[in-house]
């Protein structure tokens, strides 16, 4: 998981005025699932498009296993595959025909099977503005693997998608990470990135405010753990009750709900408090700040690292 | 090769599967040529002379000019190009395949018009068929490059129609389809020189049909293909993947410069 697959060295782009990306650097290796998050203007599209070739930067160096995507756009179409926001395909071509298109253009064999794998099968004959929007979203996934790339850019690939789908696309994420196909994936989804994504950059304001891996994402910030105590007595109710690094109590129906910046010592007074006023406890739940949490607590307070 | 074939065989079934496509390439070209058919043969037999050169010509400008240009801005506007480009689709084969299966179209449409006019209408078959053809393929050329230019430097499809209607409308009055270009008054007929269809229907009169041209026929032809490969380069050297591509080669103002056959045509020809 070592080598390389892609390089972002101080990468700049500005359109007239605006600075969309503002020196950022980061590096993917391979059979890698890196999620690129942030919101809207971060800097995520202008920062992938150039990647994909799209667009030329205006400083700093872009690599895709030593590819420079702005000036060998033909070594670099058939090193990467791309699932669109917008799947980019005329309204009257057909799936087989859309297939064979653009498997033609890569030089390889049609992969109609692929259109079976995601559930397309019935509607190969039917014209691209007769499916679904999740159905359209599926087969821009199925295009951008079919000449099988070694790196793929999924942009908001599970969004209009059924959970069937979600799922098989998750399935087919892990499989190609572990044919050794690094993946590139820009979604707004924090359940979908904490899942899946190996590490992570959150994008603010043309800069990466941070990255690394789901789990030290979380485990930084400010973030609050939850624990949330129910007891059979009233041994919690009094809102002047006070543990140890807790910043904030409320109660929401029968559970006490806290919020901590150090676990071990608010649990343990907790606890022992249940058992000196003689209470039972019928339940505890211990929440970890979530990287919804962490990502809102980044672009709200504005963080840059 | 395979690539080209697929996308060819793509573009050529698009041009009869999209209702749009199939009115400009057949239903409005056929139907204009069955009422004029009936309608101007009867006011004007002498119309019959030229029908079939006219309603040919017509075909080819409603096939490219109100065809060709839209779809290429919608694709723009749709993402389809950004996909193309990432997918390794040349800026060659999105310009030029929609203008060969377009040429296609225009080319059955005129088979049939050629087959049916003469049993239909009285109208005179061509005499030299070899011009014919070699005249239909010019006239196509500089149509369809003109037609991917529009549809190149067209910001929005609103654009596109005027643009579109600017070669169309004063193709149709003073192209010498319905008017012969003799009758047109000294300044407009500078102005009608300026159209390809004026070019077109000069060389069908004076080489296929052993008609009396109004200038040389021969300059019309090289005028038709200068303009179209012309036309052509300039499409390709201005496309753009997108209009959020800030990398623009050339102001669009430079696609004027496809007039420029037709603006040395004025002072050689006439």
């Amino acid at each position: 998981m070592n080598d390389t697959v892609i390089q972002v060295i101080d990468f700049r782009k500005i359109y007239g005025d605006f600075v969309a990306v503002d020196g950022i650097s980061f590096e993917v290796h391979r059979g890698e699932i890196f999620g690129l998050l942030g919101p809207n203007g971060a800097g995520k599209t202008s920062t992938l498009e150039s990647l994909e070739g799209l667009r030329v930067p205006d400083g700093g160096s872009l690599r895709i296993m030593d590819v420079d995507p702005a000036c060998q756009s033909r070594k670099l179409h058939n090193l990467i595959g791309v699932q669109l926001q917008n799947s980019g395909l005329p309204d009257s071509i057909t799936l087989d025909e859309a297939m064979k298109f653009f498997c033609s253009y890569h030089a390889v064999l049609p992969r109609y099977d692929l259109l079976d794998r995601f559930g397309l099968k019935e509607k190969r004959r039917e014209q691209y503005y007769q499916l679904s929007a999740g159905q359209q979203r599926r087969l821009g996934l199925a295009l951008a693997v079919a000449h099988k790339p070694p790196v793929v850019f999924l942009d908001e690939p599970t969004a209009g998608l059924d959970v069937a789908s979600r799922i098989e696309l998750h399935n087919l994420m892990r499989e190609l990470q572990s044919s050794g196909t690094t993946i590139i994936l820009a979604t707004h989804d924090m359940a979908e990135a904490n899942e899946m994504a190996n590490r992570l950059a959150i994008l603010l304001r043309g800069k990466i405010a941070t990255t690394g891996t789901p789990l030290e994402l979380t485990a930084t910030g400010a973030g609050f753990t939850k624990v949330s105590v129910r007891t059979k007595g009233d041994s919690l109710s009094d809102p002047e009750l006070k543990f140890p690094a807790v910043s904030k109590r409320i109660s929401k129906e029968e559970y006490v709900i806290y919020y901590s910046t150090d676990i071990g010592p608010t649990v343990s007074a907790i606890i022992t408090h249940i058992k000196t006023r003689e209470d039972l406890l019928v339940d505890l739940r211990v929440e970890r700040p979530s990287l919804e949490d962490r990502f809102l607590e980044i672009t709200t307070t504005g963080g840059i690292q | 090769m395979n690539a080209f074939i697929n996308h060819f065989l793509f573009e050529f079934r698009t041009g009869i599967r999209n209702k749009t496509l199939l009115l400009m390439n057949y239903l409005f070209p056929l139907g204009f040529y069955a009422m004029m058919g009936l309608i101007m043969t009867g006011i004007n037999p002498l119309f019959r002379e030229t029908m079939i050169p006219a309603m040919s010509i017509f075909a080819v400008l409603a096939a490219t000019i109100l065809g060709l240009p839209d779809p290429l801005v919608t694709a723009r506007e749709a993402g389809i190009f950004r996909n193309y480009k990432i997918n390794g689709v040349p800026a060659l084969s999105i310009l030029v395949i929609p203008a060969l299966t377009t040429i296609i179209h225009s080319s059955v449409v005129t088979i049939i018009i050629v087959t049916t006019a003469p049993l239909f209408f009285n109208a005179p078959l061509p005499v030299n068929w070899l011009y014919f053809i070699v005249t239909f393929m010019m006239t196509a050329c500089a149509c369809a490059g003109l037609s991917v230019l529009i549809g190149v430097i067209s910001t929005s499809s609103r654009m596109t129609v005027l643009w579109s209607q600017l070669v169309f409308i004063p193709s149709m009055i003073l192209g010498g389809m319905m008017v012969p270009f003799s009758m047109l008054p000294g300044a407009i007929s500078k102005i009608a020189l300026l159209l390809p269809a004026t070019h077109a229907m000069n060389a069908f009169r004076g080489l296929a049909q052993n008609l009396t041209a109004d200038f040389n026929p021969i300059g019309s032809l090289i005028i038709l293909l200068a303009s179209g490969v012309l036309a052509f380069g300039l499409a390709i050297y201005l496309f753009n993947w997108d209009r959020r591509n800030t990398s623009q080669p050339g102001h669009p103002l430079m696609a004027l410069l496809v007039l420029l056959p037709y603006v040395i045509g004025i002072f050689i020809l006439s």
